[in-house]
């Protein structure tokens, strides 16, 4: 069964582009603010990144180790390269594990209260990327 | 575009572990203890419900320890064509050889019944066919377990096959297997079925969840189990 995006659906979706492996313009030319990317990033009912990841704060209990530690990301990848890591991570791999936090095409049997709903606003993509550029290597 | 399907990686799957293996050295010990494991509480009441009724169960089947293996070869194809998992056999009896009206998935008495006929083949190694009229029903739990799904967009595999021994969180991924259950969850501070601990994955990934006792679940249920083939049973399981 595939469930097509209802016309309500796509407008919550940010049109983007992508060049190379990045997504460089800001989803609706939104500023990001990190302090408020750091509690998207921590929210465990929402995006709940850290049931995967971890941060480089050891307050933060039961992280997960499936995706690569995030300590370090914002020396490793551009702005532009983080937004497409979370917009849809599938345009990179078609394997992805990690889900695609601002799509709503394409997807199978979404529970009907999430259904045509991206899983973070164009304005939480951009804060939690405003967020996870902080995270630079400890030499910069 | 259909998102997903025939991940490739699942064909290349490691070694499919017993879910024993992925406990805490502490839960591991617990479960093979009777004496420190709650779950044992409903197989004694399993046993009690075993003897009542008229007729009981007892009177048709003898002793409660001729149930041995059964477990092991479930979920089955009846005469009707239907695919059964134990708790539906059960009902199947329970209405059509008791003339009761059913117990309703999930209810303790169902819970407790299937505990108890489980726990009699502890041990013993799964074996369920698979060919015949159960190959569809295989190839349709096949199929649910390998299409991504939910919001999340994750298909079981890519936790239980590409992420097994991983930290979810708290969890520690197993390899997805329904050996042991019915299981006593400590967070569900009681028993609970195998259809019960898949509804709770759908709903991390935020699929639309089959209802308990569901064809689409017993299906699964069926893959999950020929996934399992020559594990043993450890229900009744203890979980975190
Ligand atoms: C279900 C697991 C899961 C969740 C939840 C998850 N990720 Fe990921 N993430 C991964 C995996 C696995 C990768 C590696 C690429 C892949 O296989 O998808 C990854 C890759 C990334 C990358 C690229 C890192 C690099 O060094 O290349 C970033 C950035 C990232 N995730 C951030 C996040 C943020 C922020 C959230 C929450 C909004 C999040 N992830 C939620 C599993 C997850
Ligand atoms: C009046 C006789 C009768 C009673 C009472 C009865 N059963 Fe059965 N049971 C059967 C028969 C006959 C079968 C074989 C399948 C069929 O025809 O339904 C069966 C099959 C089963 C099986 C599957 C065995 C296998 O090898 O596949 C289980 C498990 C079971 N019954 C459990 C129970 C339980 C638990 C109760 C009480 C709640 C019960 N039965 C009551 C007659 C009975
Ligand atoms: C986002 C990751 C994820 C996905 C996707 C997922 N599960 Fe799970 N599952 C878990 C975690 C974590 C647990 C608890 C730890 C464990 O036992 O593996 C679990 C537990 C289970 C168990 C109980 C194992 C035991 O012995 O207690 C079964 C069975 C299971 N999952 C099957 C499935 C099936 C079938 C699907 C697809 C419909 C699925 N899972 C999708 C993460 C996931």
């Amino acid at each position: 069964m595939l469930l097509l995006p209802g016309a309500p659906g796509l407008a919550q979706v940010a049109p983007y582009s992508v060049t190379g492996d990045a997504i460089e313009a800001p989803l609706e030319d939104l500023a990001g603010d990190a302090a408020r990317g750091a509690a998207v990033t921590r929210n465990r009912e929402t995006a709940n990144c850290l049931i995967c990841h971890a941060i480089p704060d050891t307050r933060e209990p039961f992280m997960g180790d499936i995706g690569p530690p995030l300590a370090g990301v914002g020396s490793r990848l551009t702005e532009g390269q983080i937004r497409l890591r979370l917009v849809d991570p599938t345009r990179l791999n078609p394997d992805a594990v990690m889900p695609p936090y601002h799509r709503v095409a394409g997807l199978t049997r979404v529970d009907e209260r999430f259904r045509g709903q991206p899983v973070l606003t164009a304005q939480e993509i951009e804060d939690v990327v405003a967020f996870l550029a902080t995270l630079k290597d400890r030499k910069e | 575009m259909l998102a997903g399907l025939g991940l490739a990686a699942l064909a290349v799957a490691a070694e499919v572990r017993p879910p024993q293996d992925y406990l805490s050295p502490t839960l591991r010990a617990q479960q093979d203890d009777p004496s420190r494991h709650p779950g044992w509480l409903w197989v004694d009441e399993g046993e009690a419900l075993w003897r009542r009724g008229d007729p009981s169960c007892q009177s048709c089947h003898g002793d409660i320890a001729g149930m041995a293996g059964v477990a092991a070869r479930y979920p089955v194809v009846a005469q009707d064509g239907a695919l059964l998992n134990l708790e539906g056999r059960i009902e199947r009896c329970r209405m059509r050889h008791q003339g009761q009206p059913a117990i309703g998935y999930e209810s303790e008495a169902l819970l407790s019944l299937t505990t108890a006929v489980a726990s009699r083949s502890r041990g013993l190694p799964m074996s369920v066919a698979v060919d015949g009229p159960a190959a569809a029903f295989l190839e349709q739990g096949r199929t649910l377990y390998e299409t991504r799904q939910g919001q999340l967009n994750l298909a079981c595999g890519q936790c239980h096959d590409d992420n097994a021994g991983r930290r979810l969180r708290g969890d520690v991924i197993s390899n997805g297997l329904g050996t042991g259950f019915p299981a006593y969850r400590l967070e569900w501070n009681g028993v609970g079925s195998l259809h019960r601990r898949l509804r709770a994955c759908q709903l991390g990934v935020r699929a639309t969840q089959f209802e308990l006792g569901a064809p689409e679940y017993t299906a699964l249920e069926l893959f999950l189990a020929h996934r399992a083939r020559g594990l043993p049973v450890e229900a009744p399981g203890l979980r975190r």
